[in-house]
Formats: C-alpha cells, sequence, structure tokens
C-alpha cells in the first residue's frame, strides 16, 4: 500500500509542466553550449596566412667570425661564434619586444623593458623570465643557412661549416 | 523675439506636433513633467529633481562631461571610418591621408584622440569623486559595479583605438599587451590567439581591434551607459552629501 503511494507520488513530481521546463531548461542547456563551441570554432582561424617559420639566411660566409646579425624582418639573430653558427630568437622573452644586438656593450637588450642578454641567450638581467630560445639551424642543398623558427633546440648546439 | 516665441507656440500646437511630442504644450508642473516622463531618451532620468542636484559642487558634472566625450568621439570616431581601410599597410597610409590631405581630417583625428585622452581622465575622476563623496554606498553600490564596466569598456576602447594607426607605436604596443594577456593561467595562449586572430600582430589583429573599437565595445557602452543613468533615477538621484540620514531617502521607488 504504502509503496504504491510513494509510486504515485513520483508520478505527480514529473507532471506535465514540470517535465515540459525540464525538456527546455535541458534543450536550452544544450543549446547554449553548442553555442559557445561554435563562438569558439568561429573565432579561431583555421588557416593563417602569416610568414613560414623557416628563414634562408643565405650563405654562410657572409657571416664574419665573431659576428652577431639581426634580420629585423624574421626577428631572429645569427650569430657566427668559434664553434661554429646557431641562431637566437631576437624576441624578448618578457612581452615579445624585438631585441637589438650591442656591439659597444657586447650584450643583447630589449628596448621596451631593459631585459640583458649574452650572445648565447642566457639571461643577464631584466624582467625577461627565461633566456632568448635556440633554433634549429642546418644548410640547406643550396648551401644555405636555413633557421626554423618553430623548432627551438637545447643551447649550445652549433652548426660547423 | 516675441513674433518668433509665437510661431514656435503655434508649431506646437500642430498635428504632426502633437503627434510627435503627445506631452502637450504648457509650463505647468504636469506638462513640465511629462516632457520628461514621455521621452524615450529623458525618461531614463528623474522628472523632478531637487535643484541641489543640479549644483557644481555636488558633482562637478563629471559624469555628464565623460559622456560628453563619448558623443565627441563617436561622432568624430564615425566620421573617421569613412577615410579609414582596416588593411595592412593601408590603415598607415590612410592616417597619413587624414593628417595631410582630407579636408578638416587632422582636426577630426586631433579630436578623437584628445576626447579619448579626456575621457579616461574623467572617467577616474569621476570615479575618485564618487568614492570619496561615499557616494557608491547603498542604495548605489550596483550603479558604482556599472560605472567599474564603463571604466573597463573605456580602457579598452583606449587599448583598440590604439592599434589602428598602424604605425611602431601601434604595433609595439599591441605586441606588449596582447602578450600580457598570455600571461593569464591556462588559457592564456588562446586568450591571445582569439584576441589577435592568430600568434602575430598582423592583418587579422587590426581587422580584430577594427570590428571591437567600433561596433562591438561602443555599443557595449552604450548599453551600460543606459542602465548608469536609468539606475541614478531609482536610486534615488544624485547623491548630495549630507541630505541623506541613514542613507534611506532613496528606499521610496521612483
Amino acid at each position: 500500500m504504502d509503496e504504491e503511494k510513494e509510486r504515485q507520488l513520483d508520478v505527480k513530481e514529473l507532471d506535465r509542466r514540470s517535465f515540459f521546463v525540464k525538456l527546455g531548461l535541458g534543450s536550452l542547456s544544450i543549446a547554449t553550449a553548442g553555442t559557445a563551441v561554435f563562438a569558439y570554432q568561429f573565432l579561431s582561424p583555421n588557416v593563417l596566412y602569416e610568414p613560414s617559420p623557416i628563414i634562408n639566411a643565405g650563405k654562410p660566409e657572409s657571416y664574419p667570425l665573431d659576428s652577431v646579425t639581426l634580420d629585423v624582418n624574421s626577428g631572429i639573430y645569427i650569430i657566427h661564434a668559434r664553434e661554429g653558427f646557431f641562431s637566437l630568437s631576437a624576441v624578448c622573452t618578457h612581452l615579445g619586444c624585438l631585441t637589438a644586438w650591442k656591439p659597444e656593450l657586447g650584450m643583447i637588450a630589449c628596448p621596451c623593458h631593459g631585459s640583458k642578454f649574452k650572445t648565447n641567450g642566457e639571461k643577464i638581467e631584466g624582467p625577461a623570465p627565461r633566456p632568448l630560445p635556440w633554433y634549429r639551424v642546418w644548410l640547406s642543398d643550396d648551401g644555405d643557412l636555413m633557421v626554423d623558427r618553430s623548432a627551438t633546440v637545447r643551447p649550445q648546439q652549433f652548426l660547423r661549416v | 523675439m516675441a513674433t518668433s516665441a509665437n510661431y514656435f507656440d503655434q508649431l506646437r500646437k500642430t498635428r504632426v506636433w502633437r503627434s510627435i511630442f503627445r506631452s502637450g504644450s504648457g509650463t505647468s508642473t504636469l506638462h513640465r513633467s511629462l516632457v520628461i516622463q514621455q521621452d524615450v531618451f529623458l525618461h531614463l532620468f528623474p522628472t523632478k529633481v531637487r535643484r541641489r542636484m543640479m549644483s557644481f559642487s555636488v558633482t562637478w558634472y563629471l559624469g555628464t562631461l565623460t559622456f560628453g566625450t563619448f558623443l565627441i568621439l563617436v561622432t568624430t570616431g564615425i566620421l573617421l571610418m569613412l577615410y579609414y581601410h582596416p588593411s595592412v599597410p593601408q590603415a598607415y597610409a590612410d592616417n597619413k591621408d587624414l593628417q595631410f590631405v582630407v579636408s578638416s581630417g587632422l582636426f577630426l583625428r586631433n579630436l578623437h584622440r584628445w576626447s579619448a585622452h579626456a575621457m579616461v581622465f574623467l572617467v577616474f575622476a569621476h570615479m575618485f569623486k564618487v568614492f570619496y563623496r561615499g557616494a557608491y554606498r547603498p542604495p548605489r553600490e550596483f550603479n558604482w559595479v556599472i560605472g567599474i564596466i564603463l571604466l573597463l569598456i573605456t580602457l579598452l576602447l583606449s587599448y583598440t583605438g590604439y592599434l589602428l594607426p598602424w604605425d611602431q607605436l601601434a604595433y609595439w604596443a599591441i605586441t606588449v599587451g596582447s602578450n600580457i594577456a598570455s600571461a593569464v593561467p591556462v588559457f592564456g595562449d588562446k586568450v591571445h590567439f582569439l584576441l589577435l586572430g592568430g600568434n602575430l600582430v598582423n592583418a587579422n589583429a587590426l581587422l580584430r581591434f577594427y570590428v571591437l573599437h567600433c561596433m562591438i565595445l561602443p555599443l557595449t557602452a552604450i548599453f551600460f551607459i543606459a542602465i548608469h543613468f536609468w539606475r541614478i533615477r531609482k536610486d534615488g538621484g544624485l547623491y548630495v552629501h549630507g541630505s541623506e540620514s541613514g542613507q534611506s531617502a532613496a528606499k521610496e521607488e521612483r
């Protein structure tokens, strides 16, 4: 008897109105979630017309020994050290400003907030949280120096030509 | 003078005028209240205010002045849009055209720029005035929150407008600013990517900032400004220092 009463109560709790309210709220929340996903996907571009990360830096001979050369357009340094060639990112790890090579000080400095780096990328001082990363460097079949800005490598990996 | 006043009175009695302005003519308190109450813009404000609320010392008119700069910015901004293409590298050339080629272009651009500076200054001054007078206290605490939202919108309008000249200053300012967004934990890089529409400050970023600056943020600002004004009425009018004992004056619904 009691069980039957309980069951009746259960049935009553889900009357038509509350059923439709639940149905409505449920479909609304699904639609909201769908809209959020749609909006996120729409706002993230699937194709980017940005410059290629791979840079042809020309012939290694054009970089004299012990030289630091900034390529402003691609934001990289080509450095010809005694151990060989390597490439550093010229983009400050703090907030993305373009750093500059200061030959008179023998260091790389950021004009925005004063971070300073050694020519091997190590941080000397400043707000920058990380050293300047090293990029992968190789020689093309034509003997050109190539740099991949999308591939960072561990420091002290020199390219000997 | 008398004839022109008569002419205006005659105009207000015409059928066309009466069909537009239902409140009718007259100088009675009722008529003057109806003018406010029956206007879609003016009805945001109270039909009656105490003379003390209108005095300079109460507000220094800072809110009104802020709104004034906003109106100047909307007007000059729409005019500047007629000569500005949000594309690389055309945007920079268009700014030079506005400065050196377009008639009154330099004036409009400078007016837009200085009004923007003035608006940020006035928003802060308005906030300090409200804060130090204690006008943010109940029942006006929600309008203070609306004011904070309007402050953020004002700053975002300044920030997005900063990129549009597409010069070195703009480029590096937005590079630095958007990298600050990357510092947000977990979502930082995503926020950065969505804000710029890419990994670099480039054509996508310029277009996104343009749309934000000219459409999304101004419309949001107008929406919250309307609520901000309307809440003044709902919260019992402007706060007059020393006139509200126990802060209960606004309990009666207006």
